[in-house]
C-alpha cells in the first residue's frame, strides 16, 4: 500500500517536469523560426538606413552606427527607374489607381455572383459555379497571351484601366467563391420571406444580403488587395512606362543601377512597396480568420 | 361566396420525379386547413405552390376567387410564417415588420398604425428596437406572425412554425395560434408533421402520404373514421390498434374471430350486419378498450385477456396485450386491477371500430 501511494506521489511530479521541459522546447523552437523569419526583415530595414559606406565596410547584422533616411528620400523620389528618376512616388500612386477600384468592382461583381448562385437556383447554376472554380486555379502565365490579345482589341494595352480589368477578372473566381460559400449557409426561407414581403432580386440583395456580408467583404477585401498590391507578373506584361505598378518599379530600380549597388535605397524602396499590404495584415488580419469563419444568421 | 382557397387537379413535378399528384382541395373564409402528414410526403411543396414560391406542373390554385396559377407571391395577398422564422437578421423587430410595407411604398403614417396595432396584438411592444439575435425563439415566432399579420392577408400559410421550439413553449403557442384564428376569423393553412398539432388546431384536415391526399375532414370526421389504414395509423396517440381477424355474418350479426397466441381465439360479435370479407383488419383506439363494468354501453363486447406490460402514466394506465399476433393497447383508467400476466376482462367498443381490408387498407364500414 505505502508503496502504491509512493509511485502515485512520485508520477505526478515527474509529469510536471516533463511538462515544462516540452514547454521550453516548444517556445525555442517557436523562437528559433520566428527569427529565422523576422531576420531578412530585420536586414532591410537596418541597411536601408545605414550609409553606403556603412554598408561596405560593416556587419550584415549590425544596427547602424549612424541613422540615416537619405536612402529613403532616393527611394522615394530620386531613383532611377529607367530612363526616369523620380523614385517611387509616381508607382506607388498607380498602384493605388489599380487596387482600389479593381478591389472594390471584383468585390461587389463576387457578392453579386456568389448571391445568385447560392440563393437563385436555376438550371445550370452549379455548372456554372464549377467552371468559376475552376478559373481560380488556372496559373496566371496561362491567362497571359489570351489577356493581352483581348486587350489590344479593346484598346486598353499598357493602360490603367486595362490592368484594372485584368485583375477584376482574374479575382472573380475567387471573391465569388468566398461569397457563395457564405450565402450559401444563409437559408433559403430569407429569400422566401422578401419574396412574399414583395422585395425583388436587387432589393433582396441590396438591403438584407449586403448588410450580412461584412465578415466575408471583409475577408474578400484584404484576400484582394493584398493579391492586386503584390501582383509581379500581370503589371510587367501588361504597363508601359508611365503605367508601371510599384512591383514593377522596384525590379527596374534594383535591375538599373549603373557602377555601384545602392542596397540601403533598394532596401527602402522594397520596404516602401510592401508597407501597404503589411498594415493591411497589421490591421485588419485578425478580421481575416474571424471573417472566413464566421456564421451569418442565427435565427 | 366562392371559396378562399381552391385548389383544382394540381400537379407537381421536380424533373422526372411526381412530388404532388392531383390535389383538390377547397376551403372557406375563416377555415383552419391542416396539410399534415410524414416527412417528405409533400405538404411543404403544396404549401409553396399555394404560395407561388414554386411553380406548378398542372392544374390551378385560386385565392380569393381570382387564378393566381402565375401570379407571383406578392400579389397574391397572402402571409407566410416559416419554421425557421425567417426574420431579416440586420433589421430591428420594427423594420422587419414594416419592410414589406416599406417595399409597396406604404406611406409612413398609416406604416406606424400598423406596426402599433399588431406588436399589441401580439404583445411584442416592448421588443419593438430589438434585433432578432437578440430575441428568444417564442419573440421571434410572435414577430414572425406579427409580419404576417400586418400585411392583413386573405390568407395565411404557416410552414411548421412550432418545430423549432421546446414542447412547452410549443404548446403555448399553439394555443396563441388558435386564439389569434378565433379572435381575427382568418383563413390559414397550417403544415405540420405533428398530428396533435393538427387535432387541436385545424377545422379541416388533409392527411397527405407520397404525394397523395389520403383523406380530408374535420379532426372528428379524420379521427372517428379513417379513410384508409394509413390514416387510422398516423392521427391518434397513442396509434390505433390495426388487428387481423376474421370476420363471417352470422344470424347475430357479425362474428369477429381474432387469434391468441394461447389457443383459443377472442370471439366478438358485431350487432350491425357488414357484409365483410373473410379477411380484415379491426381499428380499435386504446381508448375503446377499457375495463368491463357496468358503465359498458350496449355496443361493448366483452372478453378476457391476458395482460403483457401494464404501464402507469398519471392520469391513465396503459394494458398491452397480444391479439391476432399484434401488440394491442388499451387505455385504462389509473385505478385498474390489470397486472402482468393475469387475465383481465375488458370491454371493446364494437360501435366504434373501423374494418379496413387488408390488400387495398381501404375502410370498409
Amino acid at each position: 500500500m505505502v508503496e502504491l501511494s509512493m509511485t502515485q506521489a512520485q508520477a505526478p511530479a515527474e509529469r510536471q517536469t516533463g511538462k515544462i521541459a516540452l514547454r521550453w522546447v516548444l517556445y525555442i523552437v517557436l523562437v528559433l523560426f520566428a527569427l529565422f523569419y523576422l531576420l531578412p526583415l530585420f536586414v532591410m530595414l537596418t541597411t536601408s538606413l545605414k550609409s553606403l559606406e556603412e554598408i561596405r565596410t560593416g556587419d550584415l547584422i549590425a544596427l547602424p552606427r549612424e541613422v540615416t533616411f537619405a536612402a529613403w528620400r532616393t527611394a522615394w523620389s530620386e531613383a532611377c527607374t529607367g530612363i526616369q528618376c523620380e523614385g517611387v512616388r509616381p508607382f506607388f500612386w498607380n498602384s493605388v489607381l489599380i487596387a482600389l477600384p479593381a478591389v472594390a468592382i471584383s468585390t461587389l461583381l463576387g457578392a453579386m455572383n456568389g448571391y445568385v448562385v447560392a440563393q437563385w437556383s436555376f438550371r445550370g447554376a452549379n455548372l456554372f459555379f464549377s467552371l468559376m472554380l475552376f478559373g481560380c486555379f488556372i496559373p496566371f502565365q496561362v491567362v497571359l497571351l489570351p489577356m493581352a490579345r483581348v486587350l489590344g482589341l479593346m484598346g486598353m494595352a499598357g493602360t490603367i484601366p486595362g490592368l484594372i480589368f485584368v485583375h477584376v477578372i482574374y479575382g472573380l473566381g475567387f471573391t465569388t467563391l468566398f461569397f457563395r460559400n457564405y450565402y450559401v449557409s444563409i437559408p433559403s426561407e430569407l429569400t422566401k420571406a422578401a419574396k412574399v414581403d414583395g422585395a425583388g432580386f436587387f432589393r433582396i440583395f441590396w438591403s438584407i444580403f449586403l448588410p450580412l456580408s461584412l465578415p466575408i467583404i471583409v475577408v474578400t477585401v484584404i484576400w484582394q488587395f493584398t493579391q492586386i498590391w503584390n501582383d509581379f507578373l500581370f503589371g510587367v506584361s501588361f504597363s508601359q512606362a508611365g503605367t508601371q505598378p510599384v512591383t514593377v518599379a522596384l525590379n527596374n530600380i534594383v535591375n538599373s543601377t549603373t557602377g555601384i549597388k545602392a542596397y540601403n535605397v533598394d532596401m527602402a524602396a522594397a520596404i516602401i512597396a510592401g508597407l501597404p499590404t503589411l498594415l493591411v495584415y497589421v490591421i485588419a488580419g485578425k478580421y481575416f480568420v474571424r471573417g472566413l469563419t464566421a456564421g451569418s444568421v442565427k435565427g | 361566396m366562392a371559396p378562399i382557397l381552391e385548389i383544382n387537379n394540381l400537379y407537381k413535378s421536380y424533373g422526372s420525379i411526381e412530388i404532388l399528384k392531383d390535389i383538390n382541395v377547397s376551403i372557406e373564409q375563416g377555415d383552419f386547413l391542416v396539410l399534415v402528414g410524414p416527412s417528405g410526403c409533400g405538404k411543404s411543396t403544396l404549401l409553396n405552390c399555394i404560395a407561388g414560391l414554386e411553380p406548378i406542373s398542372g392544374g390551378e390554385v385560386h385565392i380569393g376567387g381570382r387564378d393566381m396559377t402565375n401570379v407571383s407571391p406578392k400579389d397574391r395577398d397572402i402571409a407566410m410564417v416559416f419554421q425557421s422564422y425567417a426574420l431579416y437578421p440586420t433589421m430591428t423587430v420594427a423594420k422587419n415588420i414594416t419592410f414589406g410595407m416599406k417595399v409597396r411604398g406604404v406611406d409612413q403614417a398609416t406604416q406606424e398604425k400598423k406596426l402599433a396595432y399588431v406588436a399589441q396584438q401580439l404583445q411584442i411592444e416592448q421588443l419593438l428596437n430589438r434585433k432578432p439575435g437578440h430575441l428568444s425563439g417564442g419573440q421571434r415566432q410572435r414577430v414572425a406572425m406579427g409580419r404576417a399579420l400586418v400585411r392583413d392577408p386573405k390568407l395565411f400559410l404557416f410552414d411548421e412554425p412550432l418545430s423549432n421550439l421546446d414542447a412547452k413553449l410549443r404548446v403555448e403557442m399553439r394555443t396563441e395560434i388558435k386564439s389569434l384564428h378565433q379572435r381575427l376569423g382568418a383563413s390559414m393553412v397550417y403544415v405540420t408533421h405533428d398530428q396533435i398539432e393538427a387535432m387541436t388546431l385545424a377545422t379541416k384536415i388533409v392527411v397527405m402520404k407520397g404525394g397523395i391526399i389520403q383523406q380530408i375532414g374535420t379532426p372528428a370526421e379524420i379521427y372517428n373514421h379513417p379513410a384508409n389504414l394509413f390514416v387510422a395509423d398516423f392521427m391518434g396517440s397513442p396509434a390505433m390498434n390495426l388487428i387481423p381477424a376474421k370476420a363471417r355474418s352470422d344470424s347475430a350479426g357479425t362474428r369477429i374471430e381474432i387469434a391468441r397466441k394461447s389457443g383459443e381465439p377472442m370471439v366478438l360479435t358485431d350487432r350491425k350486419n357488414l357484409s365483410l370479407p373473410e379477411n380484415v383488419i379491426i381499428g380499435v383506439r386504446p381508448e375503446n378498450i377499457a375495463d368491463a363494468n357496468a358503465q359498458s354501453g350496449s355496443d361493448s363486447q366483452e372478453a378476457d385477456c391476458v395482460i403483457d406490460i401494464v404501464e402507469p402514466a398519471g392520469a391513465d394506465t396503459y394494458a398491452v396485450m397480444e391479439l391476432g399476433g399484434k401488440h394491442v393497447t388499451a387505455r385504462l383508467h389509473a385505478e385498474t386491477t390489470a397486472s402482468p400476466g393475469v387475465m383481465q376482462r375488458l370491454a371493446f367498443d364494437l360501435g366504434k371500430v373501423s374494418y379496413f381490408a387488408p390488400d387495398t387498407g381501404l375502410r370498409l364500414n
